[in-house]
């Protein structure tokens, strides 16, 4: 088991024809993803390493029977290629594009709210479900099947708690990269209670960072609804204050947004902190022996 | 992107919000040139920073004469308030201003409401003073009313503010009226923040926005090209102005060991690990998903530019980010400006094999890590090294 996405699911690639497109499709072949389709617009016809592309998602549907996609489109088109995969009945989109206008994210978010799509990213990594498959751009080669879910706002970060698993031999169900973006699709909250509900995770990692309040509302849903264990590193404990944060904005999130903020917030939820990155799998592997639960 | 005062003021007036009579001025000239066409007058020093008033940037004028003498001590002063930091803001020019005659002070702006995917207007009857003071002492004096970002501002939205602000009849319209242009300057041209404070109400009945700071979304930048020329490149660090001509993500920080890391979450977490371990990092510097070979050479050329920098620390994880190109950046730097300070180089992930061989066969004298930790330490122990 898994969450999200198996062996079973069928891909498109929207901007298969680009150069990060390309690149990935072909990556996500090798490790086993079942990629049917592509999309660029005008391109209908042509072939990219074996994969035929479609003139639009609809189009792609229609003859590859997809159910996923996976966006590599540029920014400024981005907006409208999540909106074309919903439409054409879409039920997970992976969005990877980074620098997507925070208002375009804000109308796609409510034009999602009339579909059966779950969107996740934009900006981050993708989802990989260890052994069946991988979409997205992360390098494959350091996942291990195995037992524990990974939730992380960054993409190299998520890497980097990957690797420290596995190379302590624990496997990973499904590691999902939400995104670093403001306005996204699935949430930590969302991905938690799907790694509750997922018989084969035992445990969750959670990869955070300052600014918003998903790690809050973390927080509280794990101290309210989590059985599993779950282990959280949050990163930015070192950034200076108001670089990036608008001015208004500071108040609105009220108190909430900083590293300690959050470690607190998540540390009063039962939750077992790495305070460094490096200490990620360490971290896990002594909840895993708190909670007598053998791999 | 942030913009200046008087570019604020003047975006205001095209969406027909009222602002006072004002005329930007360089010299001394202009200022006095400007007072005499508004009698008293208030001469503003234009930086891109709030708390002006108080680092003694903002002085009224009795006449022009007078605005000669004052703006000639403006121009050409370096301004410290909170949000410079320590080394303040030289100021360029100055906003010579009507004085108005105010009854009363209101605070105003739009902003993004991230969690509802939606945008919200925040308003508080205390003006003039910074928010977050109100904030801190009087949370209860901020409302905060929510606007969706598909239908805009809708008139009834109006009435909490305008109760807040006790406006009632024509100054509860003109409140209307100035709500409605905030929002839809915030939505036409991508903005991340419409403040203005104070608003105020004038001494014959009527609201006059009397300072106003804009900033925008970069990311939605490319499609309003009319506002890249409001960028004064003179208010950016030189380093980060750089940084953002290259797509490079980098914020200068007070450390000594340079950081180059892919992803915004590992750059941060790679901060987090050298202070840990005692060091400090002398920047943020996130190179990003598609960073070509030119732009790694950047990154590195502005690492070395850095005179507080006495080693470097490369930390990457190769995703949409192959680790060849980074080693490749590296490489064509180094040989090119040559390399004096330890460089301490984390390489893993996609390509790792590859990007690796290109650091060997290189023949630089690069340190290797074998995990983020081991690099952080290696960078600390040579940059204190370096340093003696």
């Amino acid at each position: 088991m898994s969450i999200l996405v198996n062996k079973d699911t069928r891909v498109i690639v929207q901007g298969i024809t680009g150069r990060q497109g390309s690149f990935h499709t072909q990556q996500m072949v090798d490790y086993g993803t079942k990629i049917v389709g592509g999309v660029s617009p005008g391109k209908a016809g042509q072939m990219v390493g074996g994969i035929p592309v479609f003139n639009s998602v609809i189009d792609a549907v229609k003859a590859t029977s997809a159910n996923a996609s996976v966006i590599y489109v540029p920014a400024p088109f981005a907006a409208a290629s999540i909106m074309d995969a919903a439409d054409a009945g879409i039920e997970l989109i992976v969005c990877i594009t980074e620098g997507i206008p925070v208002l375009d994210m804000a109308r796609v978010k409510h034009y999602l709210e009339k579909t059966k799509a779950r969107l996740i990213g934009p900006n981050c990594p993708g989802i990989i479900t260890p052994g069946e498959c991988k979409i997205g751009i992360m390098p494959g080669y350091i996942h291990k099947k195995g037992h524990v879910g990974i939730i992380s706002r960054s993409g190299t970060l998520t890497y980097e708690a990957v690797k420290q698993l596995s190379d302590r031999n624990i496997g990973q169900s499904t590691v999902i990269g939400i995104g670093g973006d403001p306005i996204k699709g699935i949430s930590f909250v969302d991905a938690l209670k799907a790694f509750e509900a997922d018989p084969d995770t035992y445990a969750v990692v959670i990869n955070g960072e300052i600014g918003g309040s998903g790690e809050e509302d973390a927080a509280e849903f794990i101290a309210k609804h989590m059985k599993k264990p779950v282990v959280a590193f949050i990163s930015g404990q070192s950034a200076p204050k108001g670089k990036r944060m608008g001015h208004a904005g500071a108040i609105i999130s009220g108190g909430k947004g900083t590293a300690l903020g959050k470690i607190e917030a998540l540390r009063n939820a039962g939750v077992a902190i790495a305070m460094t990155p490096d200490m990620i799998g360490e971290t896990m592997v002594k909840t895993l022996e708190a909670h007598g639960i053998k791999l | 992107m942030k913009i200046h005062e008087y570019q604020a003021i003047t975006l205001l007036k095209a969406y027909g919000l009222p602002v006072p009579r004002g005329i930007l001025a360089e010299t001394p000239e202009e200022a006095k040139k400007a007072a005499t066409t508004l009698a008293d007058c208030v001469i503003k020093a234009q930086i891109h920073s709030g708390g002006r008033g108080k680092a003694g940037g903002i002085k009224l004028a009795k006449n022009p004469d007078e605005a000669y003498k004052l703006a000639s001590e403006i121009i050409g002063m370096t301004l410290v308030t909170k949000q410079t930091g320590p080394e303040g803001k030289r100021v360029r020019k100055v906003l010579v201003t009507e004085k108005i005659d105010v009854k009363k002070e209101f605070y105003l702006s739009v902003t993004g409401d991230n969690e509802h995917a939606g945008i919200v207007i925040v308003a508080s009857a205390d003006g003039g003073t910074e928010i977050e003071e109100t904030a801190a002492t009087h949370p209860e004096r901020i409302i905060q009313v929510p606007v969706s970002v598909i239908t805009g501002f809708q008139v009834s939205e109006g009435n909490p503010v305008a109760k807040a602000f006790g406006l009632t009849g024509a100054l509860k319209n003109e409140l209307i009226n100035i709500l409605s242009g905030m929002v839809k300057l915030y939505l036409e041209k991508d903005c991340s923040l419409v403040e203005i404070n104070p608003l105020v109400l004038t001494k014959d009945d009527h609201l006059l926005i009397l300072d106003a700071k804009i900033n925008f979304d970069d990311n939605a930048l490319f499609r309003h090209p009319e506002l890249a020329e409001l960028r004064d490149i003179n208010e950016e660090d030189p380093k980060e102005y750089k940084a953002s001509q290259h797509d490079l993500n980098y914020v200068t920080l007070d450390g000594n060991i340079g950081c180059l890391v892919n992803g915004a979450g590992l750059a941060m977490a790679t901060m987090d690990i050298i202070k840990n371990f005692g060091g400090k990092p002398a920047n943020f510097l996130d190179v990003g998903g598609s960073a070509t070979t030119e732009k790694v050479k950047v990154a590195f050329q502005i690492l070395l530019s850095d005179p507080n920098v006495d080693a470097i620390f490369i930390n990457i994880f190769g995703g949409i980010m192959k680790c060849d190109v980074i080693a490749q950046g590296v490489v064509d730097a180094a040989k090119e400006i040559g390399i004096s300070i330890p460089v301490v180089v984390r390489l893993e992930g996609t390509n790792v094999t590859l990007g690796r061989e290109i650091l060997k066969k290189s023949g630089l004298a690069l340190i290797s890590a074998s995990d983020m930790a081991d690099g952080a330490r290696k960078a600390i122990a040579a940059a204190k090294e370096a340093s003696r």
